[in-house]
């Protein structure tokens, strides 16, 4: 069954051929990145000769996407750390309770992934203001916990599940506290689980468009997508420079995602059994 | 029951910060909306319950029905290819083919950009110049009669913006199904071969019920997430031309900021959140049904 055969050779070749079409728009906004306006109008599918790295030193002054990579880091690892923390927790409790409430919570946690954040947003918006939090890092950070913790319980809740139990009943018996029983031994074991959370609720909130719109549009805080938002607008007719600035920002989560790509397919593997 | 729950400790000192935050972010706002949604609020000053008013505004106003078929079409349209397409590249990148890890980054890589600027990228595949983007492509290997103004044909649009969605999140149908595949143990598929099943007939009657759970989270993920799309059509048509690819999402959108009319808007929303979790109980029921049956 491991072998490479004839048949292994030719699904190579189709998937490579698969793989191909499907980088054709990657194709695109690379080369075209790379070109001066005159050869973009000029052969706008061909390699571009020479290439030039103007685009990328215009596009990143002119986005001010060095502030907006800072406000996009802070947001994004502030909410992940607070995800981790309290939603980690409240999964292992929930997992692990066996009573009648932690059903109970465990399905009122699992309706935040149903419903549409759009029915809480102008509530939610006027919540905010009257507290005078838009504007601030605080309303946004506090917004993706609430949001996405329903998606990191659930993760978290079905790996708990298939988590052996006695070692932290034996630090219990060896007078450890509930608490230090869960921060030394039952958190460390969950580091696959930690990682596939990392990593997807960290796409979310980094590339997340839509809230920072409404939160933090027109302060010094706006998130890479809001910044190559309005740059994209500024510079509609222009490719070149508006594809470096869509590499430019790119560039971070992909990054991160190359670092943490294994935890993708592990995580949702351990998520099917629970 | 009683000693398992002494060894856990306190509830509330594992879930109160969770639900806490849970409860002000997603709960409480999620209420008021359904409250909004019988009101004729628009933002500032007084307001008063109009009682379903703005439902039947709705079922008159073409705008917002349009939008709903749209939402629906669109949906339809993600569900079956995002899922179809991501089932044939797990199975691909499982086999045992020397390129699959490229091939897994390759395919999966979309997922992890910002859809908006995933849109802008489309925005320029869908150029109608006919030697730029994908019409360019199309006459460059000699298919030059099946160039489109991709975006602007109102009959073309909406599946424009469907094939671009398809595009980025393929891959993560795909994650789901490999994860699934991953999970299926070999020697179940090494006893169907010694049984003399063929790769079909191993596909239809050992991988595929075996693939039910992976199946139910990306048909419920792929759903939820095309009635609630909303960045890629903001940033790719705005909802045009004309009204040809507005969504739920970006009517209620338009409702409320462009017109301040928060009270129809959040009747927009619940129609939205009715929608959705109408759909995720049916399936949920079909799914798991077919789950217990495998």
């Amino acid at each position: 069954m491991n072998r490479y055969r004839p048949r292994t050779f030719v699904l190579e070749l189709l998937m490579v051929a698969a793989g191909v079409l499907f980088l054709f728009p990657v194709y695109a906004l690379v080369t075209l990145s790379l070109k001066d306006p005159a050869q973009t109008a000029k052969s706008p599918l061909a390699l571009p000769k020479p290439p030039t790295l103007d685009n990328y030193t215009q596009a990143w002054s002119s986005a001010s996407l060095g502030g907006a990579l800072l406000s996009s880091t802070l947001i994004t690892v502030v909410s992940l750390v607070l995800l981790i923390v309290i939603g980690s927790c409240a999964a292992y409790w929930v997992a692990r309770t066996g009573t009648r409430l932690g059903y109970g919570l465990y399905i009122l946690f699992l309706l935040g992934i149903v419903l549409p954040f759009q029915l809480g947003m102008i509530p939610l918006y006027n919540l905010f203001s009257r507290l005078d939090l838009i504007g601030g890092y605080q309303s946004i950070i506090l917004f993706y916990t609430g949001i996405q913790l329903p998606f990191t319980v659930f993760l978290y809740t079905g790996f708990i599940r298939a988590l052996p139990q006695e070692y932290a009943a034996a630090a219990l018996v060896d007078g450890a506290s509930h608490l230090q029983a869960y921060t030394r031994i039952v958190f460390p074991l969950l580091r696959p689980i930690t990682g596939t959370v990392l990593i997807l609720n960290a796409v979310f909130i980094w590339n997340d468009f839509f809230t920072p719109l409404l939160y933090l549009a027109g302060s010094d805080k706006e998130t890479v997508p809001v910044r190559i938002f309005a740059f994209v607008g500024q510079y509609v007719s222009d490719y070149g420079l508006v594809f470096a600035g869509l590499v430019l920002g790119a560039i971070p989560i992909l990054v991160v995602f190359l670092v943490l790509q294994r935890y993708v397919i592990k995580g949702f593997a351990s998520g099917l059994k629970g | 029951m009683s000693k398992k729950r002494s060894r856990l400790g306190p509830p509330w000192l594992f879930v109160a910060p969770a639900l806490l935050v849970y409860a002000a972010i997603v709960i409480y706002p999620s209420v008021a909306g359904v409250v909004y949604a019988f009101t004729d609020w628009t933002g500032i000053g007084d307001w008063s319950f109009v009682g379903l008013r703005n439902f039947d505004t709705l079922l008159h106003d073409d705008q917002s029905l349009g939008a709903l078929k749209n939402t629906l079409l669109l949906t339809v349209a993600i569900v079956v290819v995002q899922n179809g397409i991501g089932l044939l590249l797990a199975l691909g990148v499982h086999a045992r083919i020397k390129s699959r890890m490229v091939l897994r980054a390759v395919f999966f890589a979309p997922v992890v950009v910002s859809p908006v600027m995933i849109a802008f990228l489309w925005k320029y595949v869908y150029n109608p110049a006919p030697d730029a983007g994908l019409n360019g492509l199309l006459g460059a290997v000699g298919l030059g009669s099946l160039r489109q103004d991709w975006l602007g044909d109102p009959s073309l649009a909406l599946w424009s913006v469907a094939a671009m969605v398809v595009w980025q999140n393929a891959g993560y149908s795909m994650v789901i199904f490999l994860a699934g595949l991953e999970g299926i143990g070999k020697d179940v598929r090494e006893a169907a071969t010694i049984d003399g099943a063929g790769p079909v007939a191993r596909f239809r009657y050992v991988t595929w019920p075996l693939l039910a759970p992976a199946t139910t989270i990306n048909v419920m993920l792929s759903t939820i997430g095309g009635l609630k799309l909303f960045d890629q059509v903001f940033a790719a048509t705005g909802g045009g031309p004309g009204y040809a690819t507005e969504t739920l999402s970006t009517v209620l959108y338009k409702q409320a900021f462009v017109f301040g009319r928060y009270g129809y808007s959040t009747a927009v929303a619940l129609v939205l959140a009715l929608f959705v979790a109408a759909v995720s109980l049916v399936q949920i029921r079909y799914l798991r049904a077919r789950e217990d049956n495998a």
